[in-house]
């Protein structure tokens, strides 16, 4: 689907070139900070655990990522809340 | 079925172990077979990155050695070929993390279900390199026809007859047709004839490598690519058929090789 919207706006597939500086740059930040994808996949997975017990959310929409500057690394959640009446219009 | 271990070695940096054995592991599971593709390079993991894997990684072989973890959670599925997993290396230790007796023990653990485990070893004759060769049932070293890379396949060989490990198998990686044919580079014939070992793949030398590489996705996965077909090959190899060798030399096409001809004449008039 974001495929065909891509096609219609005129995005081309990127290179090879691209993806592999997509690659490494993630793949660095993991390695320079020896927090590894799958582990921040296992913190999203236990942290919509424990939100669900007392709140309702987007578990699709949740978002964890590891972010580094020179003097500061940060781990940043964005979760998205289910709040009653926008429920009630779009369910 | 136990599993058979292999071990991808060269004692040079930078000739392809990597590549070779996310490529055979590609081309063997694509055979059917059940394969592990072990990165023993600990502390400088490339094996994921290699097989597009990079992302799925919680665990890695030193849990498992540590007892961080059990076996099956350290494994990565490769989602798009039943039967392929990558055991990665970690990142952030050192070689002395991981004991030959370490490896032996993974790897007896990893035989009982599957086919084939392939070690993607790490460079040089030390430690990491002795690792590798503990549980290895057959070694595979990987060399360039260029002077350097096969002397340093011949300095791997003594090695392994000084530990009197059976004969290894020859891979002759990133070989350019072209410049063989112009006396501008080692033939296979001239590896073999100098290191007296078995051969049992050429691979030439190919963009679609790099590309798909950049992708994470091995070329043997990319049918029309000729480095993909030589990595295939080495695969059935493995499985005991008869494959005879591609020869590369011809596979200039008949116009570009009309057009030297032309272009050669014309400077000689």
């Amino acid at each position: 689907m974001s495929g065909l919207f891509n096609f219609l706006r005129g995005h081309q597939e990127p290179t090879s070139r691209d993806v592999a500086k997509q690659r490494l740059q993630l793949v660095l930040v993991h390695d320079r900070a020896n927090i590894s994808p799958g582990l921040l996949e296992m913190l999203k997975d236990e942290i919509i655990a424990v939100i669900s017990k007392h709140l309702e959310i987007d578990r699709q929409g949740v978002q964890i990522t590891f972010t580094q500057s020179r003097n500061e690394s940060r781990l940043v959640a964005n979760i998205p809340l289910l709040d009653g009446r926008r429920r009630k219009t779009s369910g | 079925m136990a599993a058979q271990v292999i071990t991808i070695t060269s004692g040079k940096g930078g000739v392809g172990k990597t590549t070779v054995t996310a490529n055979i592991g590609v081309a063997l599971a694509a055979l059917g077979k059940r394969v592990v593709c072990l990165d023993a390079d600990i502390g400088l993991r490339n094996l994921d990155v290699v097989m597009g894997l990079e992302n799925r990684i919680v665990y890695d072989i030193v849990d498992v050695v540590e007892g961080r973890c059990k076996m099956r959670q350290a494994l990565i599925k490769d989602k798009r070929l039943s039967g392929l997993y990558l055991l990665p290396a970690a990142q952030t230790r050192d070689k002395s993390a991981v004991k030959p007796a370490d490896l032996v023990r993974v790897c007896d653990q990893l035989r009982a279900d599957h086919d084939f485990v392939l070690i993607d070893s790490a460079a040089g004759i030390e430690e990491g390199f002795r690792m590798a060769m503990a549980p290895a049932d057959l070694i595979l070293i990987v060399t360039n026809p260029e002077v350097s890379a096969v002397r340093d396949a011949d300095r791997i060989i003594g090695l392994l007859e000084a530990a009197e490990k059976d004969p290894a198998k020859l891979i002759v990686n990133r070989l350019k047709p072209e410049m063989v044919s112009r006396g501008d580079m080692l033939d296979t014939g001239d590896v073999l004839e100098i290191l007296a070992v078995d051969l049992i793949g050429i691979v030439p030398e190919d963009e679609s490598v790099l590309i798909s590489t950049n992708r994470g996705r091995p070329v043997a996965m990319d049918e029309k690519s000729l480095a993909g077909q030589a990595f295939r090959n080495i695969a059935r190899r493995l499985l005991g058929e008869d494959v005879p060798f591609q020869t590369f030399r011809g596979q200039t096409n008949i116009f570009e090789r009309f057009l030297r001809m032309v272009r050669s004449n014309g400077r000689q008039t």
